[in-house]
């Protein structure tokens, strides 16, 4: 056993791969192996994997109905009666509450996460490769959407599109997206007249293969690094609309929104609002550590040479 | 000014990178000293010479590490200052003009932009007579047009009008120990000369200390005072430069018979070949 | 028939006031299998010469005609399989994350060869890097191998004409030597055709059999390398250059 593995270990750290699976394996399992030394970095993906199972098998996980109420049994403090949280103002255990509602923050965050990075990246590697007039065209756009802060440019989304989780997603990406393109640019930019993207402009390739072949692979882990640590604010953003009341509408129970609710028994009844605002903070952190261990790992400039 | 005491002395340094399959030793153990002298370092790609530049400024980045038993800059020592008075001697005190002049430049700033911001750095000079400093600079690596390339990005300059822009940058601070890595390899033969007069001037009139390293012997030999030949870590050889021609070592021989000739051309350029023994021999000291 | 035919040839970056000429009425031939030197001042324009005739230099003027066929202002992929280029520094000329296996079959794919597997195992061993470094990536390499990729990479598509800028400026002395014997090897093989821009006249003098000589965006001099080594040049800034290179030790 231990020499199949070791056998194994040898195989993935060979500097001379024979094969296209081998030679991109071992880069993978390089790129693990220096994830893992990271520890804090390894904390953030347990929290996560955690959180991620706990969406997925929440109605095992439950113990009670997130949405059956029990005015007899309002705002019971963490431990009575099996409520592991305690109880909202409606009777609702928050733990299974807790516990549903991963799964639409993890949604949001999910979808956020493919489009905003996704518009991010085509706006900026267009205006930085392209250059005149698009460029300044596509970048002034940008420089619009990045004048207003955050928040209440999602606060104006939605309130145009109508409350709901898919606007709050929509609202958010884009809102999100301007930095990402600003990213993208400047790589582009410090790659659009490097030897290697004319070598393979010299062999005949268009520009559309340029961008998507050669120019995005390196502006991705740039963009994988800005996304997991901006995953937090995304995640404060869902919770600041469900907050707000725009996002995931009651009764679901949005974590934000959990928040909001439990904001009028703060001083009585603190775990109404702590409770969640916990599980923000806990998926918060996870996302932000997770993003500096990638950073190690991917960063182009650290590691490989 | 007591000329004797030698700027830098460096006793037993070592860097070593943990790798995942273990440990690699780029410099192995190598001693020696910088006096008010042109110190060349010359040995194959690979043979340790920019880690040894890079690990005197503490610019090894984990995993790599560096040991020594002495390194000291005019008597302190290098290896125990705190970080911020590092920063404070390099670019300052002791500067080094890095191998890959285009990949050391930002890509998105003026070149006259980059040279202001690292003057101002370290001196406090007001910006009209950090640009006036810097385009008189340009000027003195004999680049042409100075005030049309202080506007230049990265990219819009040619391969040696990069290694002259970041030896001008280097220059700018005046700095007391100076590490060439491999300044002139892109520059034509004259431009060369002129580069190296203002190096050689810098060493006789400000007495200044140079590092100079290259692969290419013949240059070495021409400019130098001291040669100090490496390989795989460790110097196989030390001689003052003029004593070249009657050096033994197979290595060194090596490196001088593969250097295409334009008086004595030959049919086919002759390839090193390496001998596994040179590896295994104890280290000579270039200490003074 | 020349392989290369260069007339009048201008090359300018900037416009208006800014311009500023970096190739002012430049003219040469280059016969069929011969390798032609570009040697002169830095910042002369040799790099751009080579940029303006594989089409990357923005704005330019002149005659250029490869084999006989006039070039317009696009490159078609015919004449990128025909024309290739080496540039100068391997540590920028390779996609940092690509492997050498994929570098040469997206070249391969592009030019529509079919037998790629079996034609990256011959061109391999051509550039005497053998099938070790197949997947490995550039991180992996050192400066001369990367440079064997890079001309690798180049002899993909089977070209006629090779434009070398200083192949082998930021090597060591002896992959250099390695390098020159290996271009001069394919040369003999393929029955190449070499522009081969370098600052050293050794190197240039060891691979070519004509040499121009640059200074300020013009040709000042075309010799043969017989009348270079015994140092019978006309003009005062080829004669500065030849006398500033004969120094070697022994
Ligand atoms: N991060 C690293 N991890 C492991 N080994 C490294 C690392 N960085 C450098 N090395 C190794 O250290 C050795 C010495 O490198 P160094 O850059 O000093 O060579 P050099 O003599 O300057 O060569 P060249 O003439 O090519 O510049 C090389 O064999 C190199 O592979
Ligand atoms: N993109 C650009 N924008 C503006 N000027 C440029 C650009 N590219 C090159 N130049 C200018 O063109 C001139 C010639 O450059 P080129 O790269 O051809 O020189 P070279 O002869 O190859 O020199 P070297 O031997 O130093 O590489 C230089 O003055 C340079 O500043
Ligand atoms: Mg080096
Ligand atoms: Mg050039």
């Amino acid at each position: 056993m231990t020499t199949n593995t070791h056998g194994l270990r040898d195989w993935l750290l060979s500097d001379e791969p024979t094969s296209r699976r081998q030679a991109s394996l071992s880069a993978w399992y390089k790129g693990w192996l220096t994830f893992r030394s990271n520890t804090l970095a390894m904390l953030g993906l347990g929290v996560l994997v955690v959180l991620i199972l706990a969406a997925i098998f929440a109605p095992l996980l439950a113990s009670h109905d997130p949405f059956a109420q029990d005015l007899g049994a309002r705002l019971l403090a963490p431990g009575v009666d099996g409520h592991l949280f305690g109880t909202d103002s409606l009777g609702r255990d928050i733990y299974s509450r807790i516990l549903y509602g991963a799964r639409i923050s993890i949604y949001i965050v999910l979808l956020v996460a493919m489009v905003a990075p996704l518009v991010g990246l085509i706006v900026g590697t267009v205006a930085g490769y392209a250059g005149g007039w698009v460029d300044v065209l596509l970048m002034r756009i940008t420089d619009i959407f990045l004048a207003f802060p955050r928040l209440i440019l999602a606060l104006a989304f939605v309130a145009a599109l109508g409350a709901g989780i898919e606007n709050a997603v929509l609202a958010i990406s884009l809102t999100a997206w301007p930095p990402y393109a600003r990213i993208a640019r400047a790589e582009t930019l410090t790659m659009r007249n490097s030897d290697f993207i004319h070598a393979i402009r010299l062999q005949g390739a268009g520009h559309t293969r340029i961008v998507t072949r050669h120019i995005w692979p390196l502006c991705i882990s740039s963009l994988v690094i800005r996304v997991t640590l901006d995953m937090a604010g995304i995640i404060l953003t869902a919770a600041g609309l469900g907050f707000l009341g725009l996002g995931a509408q009651p009764p679901s129970p949005e974590w934000g929104a959990m928040i909001s609710e439990g904001r009028k028994y703060i001083l009585d009844y603190w775990w109404v609002a702590t409770i969640p605002g916990l599980a923000i903070f806990a998926i918060s952190l996870a996302f932000n550590l997770l993003g500096d261990g990638l950073r190690d790992v991917l960063d182009p400039k650290e590691g490989t040479s | 000014m007591n000329d004797d005491k030698p700027l830098l002395d460096i006793e037993n340094l070592q860097v070593r990178f943990a790798t995942r399959t273990g440990t690699f030793e780029a410099v192995r153990g190598i001693s020696f000293t910088l006096g008010r002298e042109r110190l060349g370092i010359v040995g194959e790609s690979g043979s340790g010479k920019s880690m040894t530049g890079r690990a005197i400024l503490r610019l090894i980045r984990s995993p790599g590490t560096i040991e020594a038993d002495r390194m000291a800059l005019h008597g302190e020592d290098l290896l125990s200052v705190p970080e911020k008075r590092m920063r404070q001697l390099r670019g300052g005190k002791i500067s080094m003009i890095m191998q890959d002049p285009k990949f050391s430049l930002n890509p998105v700033m003026s070149v006259g932009q980059q040279m202001v911001e690292a003057l101002r750095t370290h001196e406090s000079v007001s910006k009209a007579e950090a640009r006036a400093r810097a385009i008189a600079m340009l000027e003195e690596v004999s680049i042409r047009d100075p005030e049309r390339v202080y506007d230049l990005f990265p990219h819009e300059v040619s391969g040696g009008m990069g290694q002259r822009i970041m030896i001008a940058m280097m220059l700018l601070p005046n700095p007391e120990v100076l590490i060439a890595d491999e300044p002139t390899s892109a520059l034509d033969v004259s431009v060369q000369l002129q580069v190296l007069d203002i190096m050689d001037r810098l060493v006789r009139e400000r007495g200044m200390g140079l590092i100079f390293i290259s692969h290419d012997l013949n240059l070495v030999a021409k400019f130098c005072d001291r040669i100090v030949i490496m390989y795989a870590g460790r110097i196989v050889e030390v001689c003052k430069a003029s004593e070249l021609r009657n050096a033994s070592h197979p290595y060194t021989l090596g490196l001088l018979n593969s250097v295409p000739d334009l008086e004595h051309p030959r049919e086919r350029l002759e390839v090193l070949q390496r001998d596994p023994a040179w590896r295994e021999a104890p280290s000579v000291s270039a200490r003074t | 028939m020349s392989a290369i035919t260069i007339r009048n040839l201008n090359v300018w970056f900037g416009a208006g006031a800014e311009r500023s000429d970096a190739v002012k009425d430049v003219s040469f031939d280059v016969a069929e299998g011969e390798s032609f030197g570009l040697v002169g001042e830095s910042g002369s324009g040799k790099s751009t010469i080579l940029r303006a005739i594989e089409g990357i230099a923005p704005n330019w003027s002149g005659h250029v005609s490869i084999a006989g066929e006039v070039l317009g202002k696009r490159r078609s992929r015919q004449f990128y399989r025909n024309v290739q280029m080496v540039f100068q520094d391997p540590y920028a000329s390779l996609h940092p994350r690509q492997t050498v296996d994929r570098v040469l079959s997206e070249v391969m794919g592009l030019h529509g060869f079919t037998d790629i597997d079996s034609r990256i195992g011959r061109l391999l061993d051509d550039v005497g890097l053998g099938s070790g470094f197949r997947f490995r990536y550039p991180h992996q390499l050192s400066g001369g191998q990367r440079q064997r990729v890079a001309i690798a990479r180049a002899l993909a598509p089977e070209p006629r004409i090779l434009l070398l800028d200083e192949p082998t400026s930021a090597l060591d002395v002896s992959v250099q030597a390695e390098i020159l014997n290996l271009l001069a090897d394919l040369r003999a093989e393929h029955n190449l055709t070499y522009v081969m821009v370098s600052h050293d006249l050794g190197v240039v003098g060891h691979l070519c059999e004509r040499i121009a000589v640059m200074k300020s965006a013009e040709i000042v001099e075309v010799l043969g390398v017989g009348e270079m080594r015994k140092l019978e040049a006309n003009d005062p800034y080829t004669r500065h250059l030849l006398e500033s290179s004969i120094h070697s030790v022994r």
